[in-house]
């Protein structure tokens, strides 16, 4: 078995099924847009209520993360997101389920060394850089007005 | 007396025997298709516990309490238990079987513990160091997840080459006895490494790992694939299983015939979605300590190579970028003594 990693790795890879992209994507955009499509729903309605544009977004926000938390706590969440991929992945709900997700898991550990430390495992690193880029485009656009 | 023939097989030539085993499973691979052979099914996964780590101690001290229970053999009988499992620092085996009172050795050898414990097991029967040993093993796919991946809930992907952590623990006593399955010979295994580095690829990080394995043992005991019923492997699921053939074929080795592998034979791995098969150590060892042993100890079975896979990474090792390295251990078991 005479074999260098590089040549075990082609036969690796030739192995290993991909993912089926042409079903995958198509419903990841399928259902990603359903939530969207909700989403628009819900600001028309919260608009219809009363409220201003700007209000009725983030009233929506809220309510999306809500309901992504209640689905992960039922348990329905993650067998939604098995047959939807990215479609429930990218939009806030994901979010959501990022951050739900390890405070149901690691209670069992307490709330301060469990839930308390392990609440952004997933999310966390999102936050970190989203606020890291963020503060780039700030400099960036900083300085373009500078000039 | 063992005695040593070639680069790492031992022959036993006492020809211990399997005297006792059990196998407990969770829901999922009780809906699979070995369901009637398994000795319990737990369509409550919890088994009632607050932990999952609990869990699935309490399922590897119910393996190991039904295969002393089947035997008719007493805690004291026991010399010596061989035992481990997937989680930090073994706790299932700990925890699980801290009240038992025998004499214990912890084994890590992931998903190739079952075939590990077997041969320590054998072995200390064989050389009259002990008159009952007993190996055991467990995995549990919730206690797996939220150690190696991410947590139950959350709505991430599994890649198609992911395997699927059985819910499952084997246990078996070892003694000495006129009666089927018997061990012939046992073979360690070296850690191989080719560079796999994808921790949701486990088969191809263990393929080589087995084919070194059986490579050996063939060369080490003169036989040939035509010689046995079955070669079974641990864990290598569909993608592994697949390159253990070509690996073993650049050799001149042609199993394909007579393998199988236990991640192949523990789900319906179409029907239950588990992508490329089952794994974790209570895969291997809840299908040996139902399914094959029993057709062993039947004789439909009579020539058995049973070569349970491990690999042997951390999260820690992973996530530093470092490839897999990985061991397979093998058993020979046989239905007649010569």
């Amino acid at each position: 078995m005479k074999l260098t990693p590089a040549e075990y790795s082609e036969m690796a890879k030739k192995a290993s099924p991909g993912t089926k992209s042409y079903k995958t994507i198509p419903i990841a955009f399928l259902i990603g847009g359903l939530i969207c499509m909700a989403g628009e729903g819900l600001i028309n309605l919260y608009q219809y209520l009363g409220m201003d544009q700007e209000t009725a977004g983030a009233v929506t926000s809220v309510t999306l993360i809500f309901l992504a938390a209640l689905l992960t706590g039922l348990d329905l969440y993650n067998s939604i997101a098995r047959f939807a991929g990215a479609g429930t992945l990218v939009p806030i709900t994901g979010f959501s389920n990022g951050v739900v997700s390890p405070a149901l898991e690691f209670k069992s550990e307490g709330l301060v060394l469990g839930l308390g430390a392990k609440l952004f495992v997933i999310a966390g690193p999102v936050i970190v850089y989203g606020i890291s880029a963020s503060i780039v485009y700030g400099l960036i656009l900083y300085l373009f007005k500078l000039y | 007396m063992s005695q040593k023939i070639g680069r790492s097989t031992l022959v036993l030539d006492t020809f211990p025997s399997i005297m006792s085993y059990a196998s407990v499973v969770g829901k999922k691979e009780g809906e699979g298709p070995l369901a009637r052979y398994f000795d319990a099914i737990f369509d409550d996964t919890t088994l009632g516990e607050k932990t999952w780590e609990k869990s699935e101690s309490r399922m590897q001290k119910e393996a190991v309490s039904r295969a002393l229970e089947k035997g008719g053999y007493a805690t004291m009988q026991i010399d010596y238990i061989f035992a481990g499992d997937l989680l930090n620092q073994c706790i299932s085996s700990h925890y699980g079987l801290r009240d038992l009172n025998i004499p214990f050795y912890g084994l890590y050898g992931a998903c190739s513990t079952m075939a590990e414990g077997l041969s320590l097991a054998s072995v200390f029967v064989d050389n009259n160091l002990a008159g009952f040993t007993m190996a055991a093993t467990s995995s549990h796919f919730c206690s797996a997840e939220r150690q190696f991946r991410l947590p139950l809930e959350y709505g991430g992907q599994r890649t198609p080459t992911s395997q699927w952590t059985a819910t499952a623990a084997g246990s078996l006593v070892v003694g000495k006895s006129a009666r089927p399955p018997f061990v012939k010979a046992v073979c360690g295994g070296t850690i191989t490494d080719l560079g796999i580095k994808d921790i949701n690829n486990m088969g191809a990080a263990m393929a080589p790992a087995a084919a070194q394995t059986i490579k050996t043992y063939l060369e080490d005991s003169h036989t040939g694939p035509q010689d046995y019923d079955l070669i079974v492997t641990g864990d290598l699921g569909l993608v592994g299983s697949e390159l253990l053939i070509d690996l073993l074929k650049r050799d001149g080795i042609d199993i394909s015939g007579v393998h199988n592998d236990c991640g192949k034979m523990l789900y319906d791995v179409e029907a239950q979605d588990v992508h490329a098969g089952g794994s974790g150590a209570g895969c291997s060892a809840s299908v040996l300590c139902s399914y094959l042993l029993k057709k062993i100890e039947d004789g439909a079975l009579k020539n058995v190579l049973f070569i349970a896979t491990g690999a042997l990474m951390s999260t820690t090792s992973f996530q530093q970028g470092e490839s897999i390295p990985s061991i397979a251990h093998l058993v020979h078991l046989t239905y007649n003594r010569e």
